[in-house]
């Protein structure tokens, strides 16, 4: 699946043409946590130590300007993805090539460095939690500002007032320590320390989960319309799968490790082909009222530790499963254009 | 909707709390009843009052708040004037409450099965020699896989969703006949959202339980409540049958709520921002109508007192002088 391929048949509010080489390409990365003295007391089986499969050869890519979600339960892998493609964690197997090089190679320890740092960023979920709370919003802001970006002086305090404007964060409010400012309003500020060296990359953890309704639009339209400003792509990280298709153009389903679907946004949401995707849709709730239709999800997902390679990982789960599915683990297979699917017996469209 | 008795009828009551920037006016002449069997949500934005308003009927207020007024009739008994023995006498047993964030509410150093014995030996006359398999009951009825061993699992040992079922668990023992769920499923994933819903709904019904659903997605009580109370800034603005609230929005702050919460077909130009924030509920001068200085029907009626009303006949009423 080739990304240029894929941004032909997405939604772009933008409709501009893709650059060549995706911005991003993640080939077939995979990290494998080892579990620490869980190891046989056997001799002969002493050297095996059990190994969680948190990402498991997974294909991605991210154009110019594009924004990609990427969905799943918790547990599922979506945040050790995420880990890797910002460089703070090495990956096991794999290539992530950013701008054409390859940044897998690059230690975790030294990617503070290299000049590909400032152009990845990040908005944490809980504005809470992610903002030190002895520092004032100008301090959080200018913290990259002056670490990655060199700036100080005038030109600091200049760029910071741009990044606040940017992000509509009132001037007088900048003097502020996080637990004198409203939830929308600490969202800003860690919207505004992330884009503030002007990334080509962010990524965005489930950055509405922590607001109230209310002010959550206020966000998604404030990132929506940064977005066009700046020309960032978007990798949006949430189990949430109505906000992800509000702002997304393409749209990543990952289940234990691996991603199960993934195609144009509106095109998955409206003819969703794997099984866990469709529950995932029928599980949102909406104000038609569909409990109805809802497709319920039996029992606990597979251990994500030494996982059978020949299962589908879903299988025990999917209300589709079959003998086929404990045989052989099912591969990605494009069933419409840009939609690929991991699934022994797709739903129809 | 029309219950003869409602089971728990909230006649006016008002809160606040001292606090050291002066006095927080948290609810004001709140009014709604719950009949018996019938589920309810209650909605509106954080700040907006939801949960003090149960912590105050139910008796379990943060000693800086204070009850101004006003009355809780739950089963014949006035709870606001019940008595502090009183009130454990009923919560637990008669009147239950699943809270947030389950692994902070649940005793992180004592087994969930443990958990569940302690309500039942309190309220009920179990014979001690019969509390385990009661409590493996009770997890099985909220269908934990394996009760038998997940009796002595500590909550930590167990994910988001179970902890979720273990709350329900303790809080269905007794079998009350009002269950408070108080964001029962914020934190959880979407497919277990659903079945933790799906749980206390088919559990509710089971049990003719009447059933509070505290939230602030609308979508989730669309979906399981027969009825709507939307409550803004400790004012009860709008109550009505669910799908007449979502077709014929009333108060123009539902109206707002509603065009903010993203659903099926919209996208994200027609999602609508509620401008401005929720007063200070600590100023002086509050007006009349909480909202007023956040609408865009407002005139200069809208300031004064006495506070526009609920018409406690109608199954649609709506507490504003300009209605949509």
């Amino acid at each position: 699946m080739s990304a240029p391929e894929v941004r032909g048949a997405a939604v772009s509010p933008e409709g501009e043409a893709p650059a060549g080489a995706p911005l991003l390409e993640v080939e077939q990365v995979r990290k494998l946590f080892p579990l620490k003295g869980r190891g046989s007391v056997l001799p002969l089986r002493a050297a095996h130590v059990p190994m969680l499969h948190a990402v498991d050869g997974v294909d991605l890519a991210i154009g110019t300007g594009e924004s990609v979600g990427l969905v799943g339960e918790s547990g599922c892998g979506k945040s050790t993805l995420v880990r890797l493609i910002t460089r703070t964690l090495d990956p096991t197997a794999g290539a992530i090539r950013f701008r054409g090089e390859d940044i897998a190679r690059i230690p975790a320890s030294a990617f503070a460095r290299v000049p590909q740092r400032k152009l990845i960023q990040m908005v944490f979920q809980d504005p809470t939690d992610s903002l030190n709370p002895r520092y004032t919003a100008r301090e959080t802001i200018a913290e990259p500002l002056r670490l990655l970006g060199g700036l100080s002086g005038t030109a600091l305090s200049t760029r910071i007032d741009a990044v606040a404007a940017l992000v509509q964060m009132p001037h007088e409010l900048l003097g502020r320590f996080p637990h004198q400012l409203s939830g929308g309003q600490k969202a800003r500020v860690g919207i505004a320390r992330a884009i503030a060296l002007e990334p080509s990359l962010l990524i965005l953890d489930e950055p509405t989960a922590a607001l109230d309704v209310s002010v959550q639009a206020v966000i998604l339209h404030l990132l929506a319309d940064l977005k066009q400003k700046l020309g960032m792509s978007y990798l949006f990280v949430s189990h949430d799968l109505n906000i992800v298709r509000l702002l997304c153009d393409r749209l990543m389903v990952m289940y234990l490790g691996r991603i199960v679907e993934s195609g144009p946004a509106r095109q998955v949401f409206e003819s969703p082909r794997h099984p866990y995707t469709r529950a995932l849709l029928s599980a949102i709730p909406g104000l038609g009222g569909g409990a109805s239709r809802r497709i319920r999800l039996e029992g606990d997902p597979t251990s994500p530790i030494d996982p059978d390679p020949d299962r589908c990982r879903f299988h025990g789960r999917c209300p589709k499963g079959q003998d086929a599915c404990t045989r052989s683990s099912p591969a990605l297979v494009q069933l419409a254009p840009g939609q690929v699917v991991a699934c022994h017996f797709p739903e129809s469209a | 909707m029309d219950h003869p008795v409602p089971l728990l009828s909230v006649e006016s009551l008002g809160v606040e709390f001292r606090t050291r920037s002066g006095t927080v006016h948290a609810l004001e002449e709140i009014s709604f009843s719950v009949g018996k069997g019938e589920t309810i949500g209650v909605v509106g934005e954080s700040g907006s009052g939801k949960s003090v308003l149960f912590y105050a009927v139910l008796g379990i207020l943060d000693p800086a708040g204070r009850i101004t007024g006003g009355r809780a009739v739950f089963g014949g008994l006035d709870l606001v004037r019940a008595s502090p023995s009183e009130l454990e006498a009923i919560r637990g047993r008669e009147a239950a409450m699943i809270f947030q964030n389950p692994r902070v509410a649940l005793n992180p150093i004592r087994k969930v099965g443990h958990q569940i014995e302690d309500v039942l030996a309190r309220h009920t006359s179990t014979p001690s020699a019969a509390l385990r398999q009661r409590a493996i009951e009770a997890l099985a009825s909220v269908r934990i896989p394996d009760p038998e061993r997940r009796y002595d699992a500590y909550p930590f040992e167990l994910s988001g969703g179970l902890c979720q079922r273990i709350m329900i668990a303790i809080a269905l023992a007794c079998s009350p006949s009002l269950l408070v769920a108080d964001e029962p499923t914020t934190g959880l994933d979407v497919t277990t959202q659903a079945a933790v819903m799906d749980l206390i709904s088919e559990l509710a019904h089971k049990r003719k339980m009447a059933t509070v659903l505290i939230t602030h997605d609308l979508g989730l009580a669309a979906e399981h409540c027969d009825r709507i109370v939307v409550m803004h800034a400790g004012h009860v603005v709008e109550t009505a049958p669910t799908a007449d609230l979502f077709a014929h929005p009333r108060h123009p702050y539902t109206a707002r709520l509603i065009a903010t919460t993203p659903h099926g077909t919209s996208d994200l130009r027609s999602l609508a921002a509620i401008p401005g924030y929720l007063p200070d509920l600590r100023r002086g001068d509050l007006p009349a109508c909480r909202f007023s200085e956040r609408c865009d029907r407002f005139e200069a009626a809208c300031t004064e007192r006495p506070l526009a009303r609920l018409d406690a006949g109608q199954p649609h009423s709506v507490a504003c002088r300009r209605p949509l």
